[in-house]
C-alpha cells in the first residue's frame, strides 16, 4: 500500500514539477472523497494536474468547459428518442466519468453550478425520476479565475463549504519553470505517464485513509480550531460542523500519504490552510484585520 | 455611501438607552423646574413615538429652535447658563434634546458619556444613601449600555447576546472597579473647601438660622422637620435644661429687627472663666453655608474644635464658610462665666442701646419697676413674673404686629413664640438700664430611638436672653421658660400641649407608631452613613491617615499610587495564574513538558507549535541532539497520536530515557567535543 502511494505521487512528480506540496494536498484530498477546487490564473497547469491524476491513478477523465450558456443537461445527460428502437435512449453526460476538470466553475448560471454542486454531493444524478448513480471513485476538480470577474456568478459561501479544499497553484519555482522549458512536448509525456493504479485499488486507499487513526488529543487539537474561528472578532462566523469533519478526513488522508497509523497536529496544520481558507468570511475589514488560516494555527495552542 | 449594520442602531438597545437616560434624569425632576421637565418628557416622547409609530424625527429648524428655548428657559430661570443649577439645567436639556438627533453608534457612545456624567451631578445635590445606591444601579447600566454597543460593534451586530449578559457584564466591571474606590476615597487628598470651587450660587440655599432676627423669621424654621445637625454625648448628657446650642448673639436692634454689629478692629478672645464638669461631645453638622457651628454653651476656647474660633461673643464658628458635612468634637462647660470682670464702655452702651421713639409703653412700665426694685437680679425675676402672671401664650401663629411691636406684644396680643419673648424681654432690660442681648440656636433636641446620637432639628431654633450683672457676667435668661416650661423641658412638642392643629404634622405624630420607628432607623442608619463616609473630609483624613503613619501630602500621593499599582498587579497576577496552561493529564504529555521546559532557555515553546517543528528549531541550535530528539519525538507522537498498541508502557519508558537524557545534555553548558 505504501509502495502504491509512494509510486503515484513519484510519477506525478515528472510531470507536475516544483509543486509537491499542491500535488499531495490534490491526492490527499482525491483519497479523503473530497472534491478539489483551484483558484487560479489559467495556464498554471491545472488541467495537466487534473489529467495527470486521472491517468496514474488509472481513472477516467472528461472536461467540461463551463460557460454562461451551459445547461444542467449539458453537464448531466440528456434523453433522446431513437427512431430505430421506438424509445428515449439516456446520453449520459460527461459528469459520468471518475475524475472531472470543471473549468472555471464560475461562467455557468447559478442553475447548471447547482446541477453539479449537487451531483458532487449526493454522488448520484436524478434525471427524469431516474436516478442514476456515478461511477466511484468520483472526483472533480473544479477551477475559478480569480482574474477576471466580469459575468460570472461567484459561487456562494454555503457552495464553497462543498469543496474539502481549495488551493492556489502558483507559479513554479524558477528551476522548475526552466525544466519545463527545456523539455520538448508535454503532451506526448503525459501520454507516457505509467498507470501505476486502477479503480479498485483507489476505492481501497480511499477505505484504507478512514483506518487512520485520530486520538482524543488530536481531536480536542481540531475542536479547539474550529473553536478559534467561531471566537475570532476578525470572522463574520466560525465555520460549520461540516468544516470541523472535513478537517479531520483531510488529515487523516495527509497521515496516510506521509504512512503514519495516527494523526499528527503537523497533518492538521499541513491540510488546515487549504481545508479553511475559502471557509473563514471576514467581518467588517475596518475594524479587525480578518486572520488568515496560518495565523490561527499560530494563535491556537495544541492541546 | 453604503449603510452597514454598524450605523444602524437596533429598536431594543434604543429604547434601553431611553429606559436608562429617564432613570438618570428622574431624581432631577425634582430639581429642575417644571417646564424643563416637560421639555425633557416631550424629547423623550418624540423619540418613543418615533421608534414606535414611525413619526418623523424634527428637522434642523426645529431641532435649533428647542435649542435656543432650552437655552433662553434656562437663562430666564437662572438669569445665566453656568453654574451648578443652571449648568446641570442646560446638560438635563441638552441630553433629552441628543435623542432626537441620534443615528449611528457613535451617537449612542456621545449619550454613554453624557450618562456618565449626569449621574455625577447628582452628587452636587445630594450624598444621602438612596442617592448613592440609586447612582450605582444606574451606573452598572450604562456600563452595560456601553458594553452592549462595543459588543455590538465588534461582532458586527451577529452576536445576539441578551442585555442580561451586558448588564452582568458591566455589574462585574463596576464590582471590580470598588477596591480602586476604597483605595480612592481614602487616599485621593481631599481639597478643603467645595468641590472645584463650586460657583457662587451653591450658597444660594443657605438653611438654619437666619442672620438677623425680626418677628416670624424662627416661626418658618420651626416648621421645617430638616436635620440641623447631630450629636454623641461621650458620657452622660447635661439635662435638656441645659442644652443651649449658641449660634449668632444679637446686640443691634432697630426696633423691629435684632442682628450683630459688624465686627471692626481685631477679633478678640471671650473672657470666660469656666467652672465645674466639662461635657464632649461630637457633633455631625449639615451643611448650612455659614459659619456659625452652634456648639454646646459654652464652648471651651482650651479645646476648640479643628477648623475653628471662639469670638468675644462665645459663639463657635468655622473658620470657612461650612459647605459640607462635617465632624467636629467640642468640650463645653454647662457652667461659665462671660465677661464676668467688667464690660468696657463701648459695649455697654451698645448692649443698653434702644431706638428713641420705640416701646413707650414698656419703658413706662419698666421704669416703674425699676423704681419699685433696685436689685438687678430682682428685676430680672419681675419681669419673668410678669410674662407668668399675665395671660401670655406660646403660638406659632401670633397675631400681626404694627409699629410698636414689643408694645402690642407685651400689652395687646400677648401671643407669640420664643423671639417675640425673647425681644421683649431684652427690650425691657435695657429701659430698666441693664445691658442686655439676644442669642439666637437651637434648644433642647431628640434622643434617638435608635442608637445614642441626640437629633437636633431645625425646628428646634430657638431665641433667649442675655442679660449682664455686676460680678456674674452674661447670665442666660429664657423668657419662653417662663411662659411655656415645657417648651424648654420637652422640646417644641411639650408647647403644644393641646391639639390646636398648628404643631407641625411632622411632630404631631405618635412616637410609638411603626412609622416613627422606622424613621428613627433611617434617621440613624444616615447618622452612621454620614458619620462614616460624607463627614470624611480634609481633617478627618489628616487624622485617619496619620494615625496609619500617612503624614503629608506627598506620602498620600505615594501610598495613593503604590496601592492602585498594587491592586493592578494583584489582578495581572491572578489572570496569569488563571490562564495558566493546566498540568497534562497524560504521562507522555508530562513528558513532554518536562522537556519543553527544560530547553526553554534555547527556544522557547509558541502555542501552535507542533512537536516535529519545535524539535527542529532545538536541533538546529543543538545538532548534538538530533538522534535523541527524534527519538523522544517519535515516542511522544506514538504515545499521544498513534493507534492504541500494547507497547504503550515500553514506548513510555522509551520516551522517559530519551527525555532524561535530553534534560541531562540540556544542562551542561557547552555541547560536548565532536567525535
Amino acid at each position: 500500500m505504501k509502495a502504491a502511494v509512494s509510486r503515484t505521487v513519484d510519477a506525478l512528480e515528472q510531470v507536475i514539477l516544483g509543486k509537491p506540496q499542491e500535488l499531495r494536498l490534490a491526492l490527499a484530498c482525491l483519497l479523503a472523497q473530497g472534491h478539489l477546487l483551484i483558484e487560479d490564473v489559467p495556464g498554471v497547469g491545472k488541467t495537466t494536474l487534473a489529467l495527470a491524476l486521472a491517468r496514474v491513478l488509472g481513472l477516467e477523465f472528461q472536461r467540461i468547459q463551463f460557460t454562461a450558456d451551459l445547461l444542467p443537461a449539458d453537464v448531466l445527460g440528456v434523453s433522446v428518442f431513437e427512431s430505430g428502437s421506438n424509445a428515449f435512449r439516456f446520453h449520459p453526460g460527461p459528469i459520468f466519468a471518475q475524475v472531472i476538470l470543471a473549468d472555471e466553475i464560475n461562467r455557468a448560471s447559478p442553475k447548471t453550478q447547482s446541477a453539479l454542486l449537487e451531483a458532487m454531493e449526493e454522488r448520484q444524478v436524478s434525471i427524469e425520476g431516474k436516478t442514476r448513480p456515478l461511477p466511484a471513485p468520483f472526483f472533480v476538480i473544479a477551477t475559478q479565475n480569480p482574474l477576471s470577474q466580469l459575468g460570472v456568478f461567484s459561487l456562494p459561501e454555503s457552495q464553497l463549504d462543498r469543496f474539502l479544499m481549495c488551493l492556489s497553484m502558483g507559479y513554479p519555482p524558477p528551476a522548475a519553470e526552466r525544466a519545463l522549458l527545456a523539455q520538448t512536448d508535454r503532451r506526448s509525456l503525459l501520454a507516457e505517464l505509467p498507470c501505476v493504479l486502477d479503480a479498485a485499488q483507489v476505492q481501497s486507499l480511499q477505505a484504507g485513509v478512514r483506518e487512520v487513526t485520530a486520538r482524543p488529543a488530536l481531536l480536542d487539537y481540531i475542536l479547539a480550531l474550529v473553536q478559534a474561528t467561531r471566537e475570532h472578532a476578525g470572522l463574520r462566523h466560525g465555520v460549520s460542523p461540516r468544516a470541523g469533519l472535513a478537517l479531520k478526513r483531510a488529515a487523516q488522508a495527509w497521515a496516510f500519504l506521509m504512512g503514519r497509523p495516527g494523526v499528527l497536529p503537523e497533518d492538521v496544520q499541513a491540510v488546515f490552510p487549504a481545508v479553511m481558507d475559502h471557509r473563514l468570511l471576514p467581518a467588517h475589514a475596518a475594524l479587525h484585520a480578518p486572520p488568515s488560516a496560518r495565523d490561527l494555527l499560530a494563535a491556537v495552542a495544541i492541546p | 455611501m453604503t449603510v452597514t449594520t454598524a450605523d444602524v442602531l437596533p429598536r431594543a438597545l434604543l429604547l434601553r438607552l431611553i429606559g436608562l437616560l429617564v432613570l438618570v434624569l428622574a431624581p432631577h425632576a425634582l430639581r429642575v423646574p417644571v417646564w424643563e421637565s416637560a421639555l425633557v418628557a416631550v424629547a423623550i416622547g418624540w423619540r418613543l413615538a418615533h421608534l414606535q409609530r414611525g413619526v418623523p424625527l424634527p428637522g434642523r429648524v426645529i431641532k435649533t429652535l428647542l435649542t435656543i428655548a432650552a437655552f433662553a428657559g434656562v437663562y430666564v430661570t437662572y438669569g445665566r447658563v453656568n453654574g451648578q443649577h443652571p449648568g446641570t439645567a442646560l446638560l438635563v436639556l441638552m441630553a433629552a434634546l441628543k435623542l432626537l438627533e441620534m443615528r449611528s453608534q457613535r451617537d449612542v457612545r456621545v449619550m454613554v458619556a453624557l450618562l456618565y456624567f449626569l449621574v455625577f451631578t447628582h452628587f452636587l445635590f445630594s450624598q444621602e444613601i438612596w442617592t448613592v445606591a440609586w447612582l450605582l444601579v444606574t451606573v452598572v447600566g450604562v456600563t452595560g449600555l456601553l458594553v452592549e454597543v462595543n459588543t455590538r460593534a465588534a461582532t458586527g451586530d451577529a452576536a445576539g447576546r441578551a442585555w442580561r449578559q451586558h448588564w452582568r457584564l458591566g455589574g462585574v466591571i463596576v464590582a471590580q472597579a470598588l477596591p480602586l474606590m476604597v483605595v480612592l476615597f481614602l487616599l485621593f487628598p481631599r481639597i478643603p473647601g467645595p468641590l472645584w470651587g463650586l460657583p457662587a450660587d451653591a450658597g444660594s440655599s443657605r438653611s438654619g438660622v437666619p442672620d438677623s432676627m425680626s418677628p416670624g423669621d424662627i416661626a418658618e424654621l420651626i416648621l421645617n422637620e430638616a436635620i440641623a445637625f447631630r450629636v454623641r454625648f461621650e458620657g452622660e448628657p447635661p439635662g435638656q435644661r441645659q442644652l443651649y446650642w449658641r449660634g449668632p448673639v444679637f446686640e443691634r436692634y432697630d426696633g423691629r429687627r435684632w442682628d450683630a454689629y459688624p465686627q471692626n478692629g481685631p477679633a478678640r478672645a471671650p473672657s470666660l472663666q469656666t467652672l465645674g464638669e466639662p461635657v464632649a461631645l461630637e457633633m455631625m453638622l449639615e451643611s448650612t453655608r455659614g459659619f456659625s457651628l452652634f456648639g454646646l454653651e459654652m464652648s471651651d476656647p482650651a479645646a476648640l474644635p479643628a477648623g475653628s474660633r471662639l469670638d468675644e461673643n462665645g459663639q463657635l464658628l468655622a473658620l470657612r464658610r461650612i459647605t459640607e458635612r462635617r465632624l467636629l468634637r467640642q468640650q463645653a462647660w454647662p457652667r461659665y462665666r462671660l465677661d464676668a470682670r467688667a464690660l468696657p464702655r463701648w459695649h455697654r452702651q451698645r448692649t443698653l442701646q434702644l431706638p428713641v421713639n420705640s416701646a413707650p409703653r414698656t419703658r413706662a412700665l419698666v421704669q416703674q419697676w425699676r423704681a419699685e426694685t433696685p436689685d438687678d437680679a430682682a428685676l430680672i425675676q419681675r419681669a419673668l413674673a410678669h410674662f407668668r402672671q399675665h395671660p401670655f401664650r406660646y403660638t406659632l401663629r401670633p397675631p400681626r404686629l404694627g409699629p410698636q411691636p414689643v408694645d402690642e406684644f407685651l400689652f395687646t396680643t400677648q401671643a407669640g413664640f420664643c423671639e417675640h419673648y425673647a425681644s421683649s424681654f431684652v427690650v425691657m432690660m435695657r429701659a430698666a438700664g441693664l445691658p442686655a442681648r439676644v442669642v439666637i440656636g437651637y434648644q433642647g433636641g431628640a434622643r434617638s430611638p435608635v442608637g445614642d446620637d441626640w437629633v437636633i432639628r431645625q425646628s428646634d431654633a430657638h431665641a433667649w436672653a442675655e442679660v449682664w450683672l455686676a460680678g456674674e457676667g452674661w447670665r442666660r435668661v429664657d423668657p419662653t421658660a417662663a411662659v411655656s416650661p415645657d417648651r424648654i423641658e420637652q422640646g417644641l412638642r411639650g408647647a403644644f400641649d393641646t391639639a390646636r392643629g398648628e404643631l407641625p404634622a411632622f411632630l404631631r405624630r405618635d412616637g410609638s407608631t411603626l412609622w416613627a420607628m422606622s424613621r428613627a432607623r433611617w434617621d440613624f442608619l444616615n447618622a452612621q452613613w454620614n458619620r462614616w463616609f460624607l463627614a470624611y473630609g480634609p481633617e478627618l483624613q489628616q487624622a485617619f491617615l496619620s494615625r496609619l503613619g500617612v503624614r503629608g501630602w506627598t506620602q498620600m500621593l505615594l501610598w495613593l499610587t503604590g496601592l492602585i499599582t498594587a491592586l493592578l498587579l494583584l489582578v495581572a497576577a491572578w489572570l496569569l495564574w488563571r490562564g495558566r496552561p493546566a498540568p497534562p493529564a497524560d504521562a507522555a504529555s508530562r513528558s513532554w513538558r518536562r522537556l519543553q521546559r527544560a530547553a526553554a532557555r534555547q527556544v522557547d515553546a509558541r502555542p501552535g507549535e507542533a512537536p516535529t517543528a519545535w524539535c527542529q528549531r532545538l536541533a538546529d541550535r543543538q545538532p548534538h541532539l538530533r538522534a535523541q530528539l527524534d527519538a523522544a519525538r517519535t515516542a511522544y507522537q506514538a504515545l499521544r497520536y498513534g493507534p492504541e498498541s500494547a507497547q504503550t508502557e515500553a514506548q513510555q519508558q522509551q520516551l522517559d530515557r530519551a527525555v532524561r537524557g535530553l534534560i541531562k545534555a540540556l544542562r551542561r553548558r557547552r555541547p560536548p567535543p565532536a567525535g
